[in-house]
């Protein structure tokens, strides 16, 4: 059973690129476009890795991921979170709050790729 | 029976006890344990004032002048009594500048004159000769009557007596030998005698308790008490008349003159000087003195009329003369102690004013008139002796003698011609010529070297003229039609009626043309004049000496070299080298220095050694003796008077710097709200520059993750490899219009944006605007209305700008519109002074609360339609900072659900001539 990605992002151009490459390596994919909605799609069903972007409507990716980690059901998901604030003090604060990588914008593909499929332990 | 043996044995008894006081005074002030340090002491030795002319010459007064003798003793008064502002200030300046004698006050107050204290000198001894010949003669005559007791017979003319028979050349040599011991008995120039001033009190004791008993004597013992004797006295028309001032020789006018005569000498004799200031242990023995000296004077004037009175009622007329009253009446009635008490009182009276003024006048004559002139004379090679504090003792011992000595011959000359009093008047009439000087000095900055030089000259020369050569004329020595009629005959010049001013007694004739002549010449010259550089310094030093004891800056002033090698053995020349090297060392442990050879030859240095020296020799030979080692620059008059001005407003300057600290303050509250908005700006900046990365990061990263697939799989599929490429396209135009609306904003809000300012018909730009963006409309099928009136006025704007603004509303408008339901409508309306400009669009709305975030940068507010808007967010920013450029206001007026207007207005005539400058600026900062 392949894996089960939600891709968190409101540039659509970017989700749709993630969303090729995560299919091309074979696993599913879901689509969230602002924190709420991200909230939402893990309460209907639970993926194996959250792509997470920080700078989002609504609610920022920080605060989504404090939500995940806070919650019993969700505390082993794997959070990857992506962003175009490169800063260290925002890299520190990701992975503070639970964050299991950190990546940012502009990203290589073939490593994006390679550290989640390093999260999920496997390939697909 | 009274022996001369005896006489003298109780005489010499007597001055031996005086010395053994003196010498116990000395012992004491060696350990530090002073006799003197107390107001009581201070207030008797004050009374040196009283001479044998008040213990003796009273009463003669008094007996032909009735209360006539009174004038001398009010003036000290009414002196005393002011004493807390003038006699505290000269001790305060004669103290801060080691000050030691009259001469050398005055001397040192004009710019330390040689040639002013060689004059006060001169002046000083010349008038003061009569006064001590005086206390020879009372002396001499009550030895000389005394010794025929129980006899009652007046001396004969005494220059009768061969040379060497006159009791007074003894008297003159025995007190030059006490006054030698007394006075010179150290090797130590400077120090005070605080013996002598234990002795001096002493004295005073000694005489009061003599005349009071004298007084108590004649008064309860000869008559029962002052209601008996003066009730005889009315009995007697002769004596009523000496009890009333209209009767009692030149009436009021007299009574004026001698009261301030007195005051004035009290201040200006140089025994008084000596005695209140120079022994003057602290000044707040002043307070006590106010009183206790006038009481003093009270006690010693209580007995005078009784004895004066009982003298003329028991002696016969003309046998015995009245200034011997004193001691005449106890012989009479055989009272063998009392008049030997009498005696000994009038040998203490005295003997204490003669040893207290020689030895202020040999001080004087020592310091400021033969000192200067030694020091000048090169061939005694004064300067290469390693300690002159020898020669100094000599030289004031060889002034006492020599003072002394004079004072003899002044007797011996005058003879018989004066009574006591007015031999004494002279005197004081000589010394209270140096009033105007000192008074002038101390209280105006304006008084100068020539001024009084001139003054104490002029002064000087009328005393001469009118007091000191008529007393020569009635000693025999000059013709005495010199007085009747005049030098050569002429009236108006006779020296006691001069210019025709008669009717006046001779000492207020005197005083007044005198006084007249020194206050005025003092005056003139001084304003006429321009004063020195030293005179200036030294008067604002004298007049400002409470401000500037501590605060003077003296090394504003001193410029020049000097060096302690040069300086310690010069000082320890005049002092003594141990003195000296004493006197540096406590000077330097002051400072805090461990020892000579860290001392600094400074300004304060030399200042200090030449109050040193000045103590020692005068402050006017002080100061050539240190110029001698030291080389100076001389400061300009123009530098000593601005560093004086900054001293003397001091005060003024600590006003200055609380405002300048408030101000200060407030500058720091500036800097700190500065420094916050400082921090505030650079978190801004911080910010900034993250959302900037942020926006330029994002296209960047569509681009890189598509070309990174299009490479690593070339078999994508045709469809999806032209979806993505344009996907590619799309982005980098983003980017590329990111980084021009960017730098765009940035130009604006640097100023160094291009302006193509002109006369635009703003209907023009609408309809460009519109076929710019139509394609836009077309393609979401949004409705565009435009409502646009026939006419409106120009605006000065800025083509291309206009239409960036108007396509940016425009877009914005179609972008949140619902395809196919939008409608947007463009209004134009000129109103007072501006067009206005709206677009309107039926949107979802701006909700209030976002109103003024829009038009920040970066700050986009999402639509619920597509998720994120389009563009950049900086659109809504440019096109404000654009509408604010050409004076106008760009605004949003919008409820959510309800669409949004954004308006506009530009200004019209008012902003033609705003429009032209910053079009004139715009290009020349392009060019």
């Amino acid at each position: 059973m392949s894996k089960r990605i939600l891709i968190v992002d409101d540039e659509p151009n970017i989700v749709i690129s993630l969303e090729f490459l995560m299919k091309r390596e074979g696993f599913e994919t879901e689509i969230a476009a602002d924190g709420e909605a991200a909230l939402e799609a893990l309460a209907r069903g639970r993926p194996d890795l959250v792509v997470l972007d920080v700078m989002l409507p609504k609610m920022n990716g920080f605060e989504v991921c404090r939500q995940i980690r806070s919650s019993p059901d969700s505390r082993d998901l794997k959070i990857l979170m992506l962003t175009a604030k490169g800063r260290e003090t925002e890299v520190a604060r990701g992975l503070g709050l639970g964050a299991d990588a950190y990546v940012t914008k502009p990203f290589s593909t073939k490593d994006l790729v390679a550290q989640i499929k390093r999260l999920l332990g496997s390939g697909p | 029976m009274l022996q001369g043996w005896m006489i003298v044995l109780v005489s010499f008894a007597y001055l031996g006890v005086l010395f053994a006081i003196a010498y116990y005074g000395d012992k004491r002030a060696e350990a530090g344990r002073s006799i003197i340090a107390n107001p009581f002491i201070y207030a008797l030795s004050l009374a040196v004032y009283c001479t044998t002319w008040t213990f003796y010459g009273s009463v003669g007064r008094a007996a032909s002048n009735g209360i006539g003798f009174l004038p001398i003793y009010l003036g000290p008064t009414l002196m005393v009594a002011l004493w807390w502002y003038v006699m505290r200030k000269i001790i305060r300046i004669s103290k801060t500048y080691r000050i030691t004698s009259i001469a050398d006050f005055i001397a040192s107050r004009y710019g330390k004159s040689q040639m002013l204290g060689g004059l006060v000198t001169v002046i000083a001894v010349l008038g003061v000769i009569p006064y001590i010949s005086l206390q020879l003669k009372a002396i001499s005559s009550s030895f000389t009557i005394l010794l025929r007791y129980p006899a009652i017979v007046m001396p004969a003319n005494s220059v009768a007596r061969p040379f060497l028979q006159d009791s007074a050349l003894y008297i003159a040599m025995i007190l030059a030998a006490f006054t030698l011991l007394f006075g010179t008995r150290h090797l130590d120039a400077t120090e005070r005698h605080e013996g002598l001033v234990a002795a001096i009190a002493f004295e005073s004791m000694v005489k009061l308790l003599a005349f009071l008993a004298v007084g108590a004597f004649v008064t309860f013992g000869v008559y029962r008490g002052f209601g008996h004797i003066f009730t005889l006295a009315r009995a007697t028309p002769k004596l009523e008349a000496l009890l009333t001032v209209p009767n009692t020789g030149g009436g009021y006018g007299t009574w004026v003159a001698l009261t301030v005569l007195s005051m004035l000498s009290f201040m200006s004799l140089p025994r008084q000087f000596q005695i209140s200031v120079v022994e003057n242990v602290d000044e707040n023995h002043l307070g006590k003195a106010i009183w206790l000296f006038p009481l003093y004077l009270l006690l010693i004037n209580v007995f005078v009329l009784p004895v004066a009175l009982g003298g003329l009622m028991l002696f016969a007329p003309g046998g015995v003369d009245a200034d011997t009253f004193v001691l005449t009446l106890p012989m009479a009635r055989h009272a063998q102690a009392l008049a030997l008490f009498a005696f000994i009182g009038g040998l203490s009276a005295g003997s204490g004013m003669v040893i207290v003024e020689t030895i202020a006048l040999s001080t004087m004559v020592c310091n400021d008139l033969v000192m200067p002139v030694l020091l000048r004379q090169k061939w005694l090679r004064l300067n290469e002796r390693h300690d002159v504090t020898r020669l100094l003792i000599a030289i004031r011992r060889f002034a006492i003698c020599a003072i002394l000595m004079l004072g003899y011959i002044h007797f011996r000359a005058a003879g018989e011609a004066y009574a006591l009093v007015a031999t004494g008047l002279i005197s004081f009439a000589a010394v209270a010529q140096f009033a105007p000087s000192i008074l002038g000095g101390m209280y105006w900055k304006g008084g100068s070297r020539a001024g009084a030089i001139a003054g104490l000259s002029v002064g000087f020369a009328v005393w001469a003229y009118t007091l000191l050569l008529p007393s020569f004329a009635k000693s025999g020595w000059l013709p005495a039609a010199f007085v009747t009629e005049g030098p050569f005959g002429v009236a108006l010049l006779k020296p006691q009626e001069l210019f025709g001013l008669s009717g006046a007694d001779e000492i207020s004739h005197c005083l007044f043309w005198s006084l007249l002549g020194n206050i005025g010449t003092y005056l003139a010259v001084s304003l006429i004049g321009r004063p020195g550089v030293a005179e200036t310094s030294q008067a604002a030093l004298f007049v400002d000496v409470f401000h500037h004891t501590q605060g003077f800056e003296r090394s504003q002033i001193w410029r020049g070299s000097a060096s302690v090698e040069d300086l310690l053995p010069l000082i320890g020349r005049f002092l003594g080298p141990e003195r000296a090297r004493d006197a540096f060392l406590a000077y330097a442990r002051r400072r805090g220095l461990a020892g000579l050879e860290e001392l600094r030859a400074d300004a304060d240095l030399v200042h200090f050694a030449e109050t040193q020296l000045a103590g020692a020799i005068g402050s006017a030979s002080a100061r050539v003796m240190v110029a001698s080692v030291v080389q100076e620059e001389p400061p300009g008059l123009d530098e000593v008077m601005d560093i004086l001005d900054e001293a003397s407003q001091a005060r003024a300057y600590s006003r200055q710097l609380e405002e300048k600290s408030r101000e200060l303050e407030a500058a720091t509250a500036e800097l700190r709200a500065a420094n916050a908005l400082l921090k505030e700006l650079d978190r801004m900046k911080d910010d900034f520059m993250s959302t900037v990365t942020h926006e330029l990061r994002t296209p960047l990263t569509s681009i890189r993750s598509f070309s990174e697939i299009l490479l690593d799989d070339p078999k994508l599929n045709l469809a999806e490899r032209q979806r993505f490429l344009a996907i590619i396209v799309k982005e980098t135009e983003r980017l590329t219009r990111l980084i021009n609306q960017m730098l765009d904003l940035a130009k604006i809000e640097s100023g160094n944006a291009e302006w193509q300012t002109a006369e635009l018909d703003v209907r023009d730009v609408i309809r460009e605007a519109v076929d710019a963006t139509g394609q836009l409309f077309r393609d979401r099928a949004v409705e565009l209305r435009l409502s646009v009136p026939e006419s409106v006025p120009s605006v000065l704007a800025d083509r291309d700008r206009l239409m960036q603004v108007l396509i940016n509303l425009l877009s914005n408008a179609v972008k949140f519109c619902r395809p196919g339901e939008g409608r947007v409508e463009i209004r134009l309306a000129a109103a007072k002074g501006f067009v206005r400009v709206d677009v309107q669009d039926n949107g979802p709305g701006i909700s209030p609360a976002d109103h003024h975030t829009i038009f920040e940068r970066f700050r986009q507010v999402g639509d619920t339609l597509t998720g994120k808007p389009e563009g950049t967010g900086l659109g809504l920013p440019i096109s404000r900072r654009i509408v604010e450029h050409f004076g106008g206001r760009l605004w949003v007026e919008s409820e959510l659900g309800k669409g949004a207007t954004f308006s506009f207005i530009l200004p019209l005539g008012a902003s033609s001539g705003a429009g032209e400058k910053l079009g004139t600026r715009a290009v020349q900062t392009t060019s």
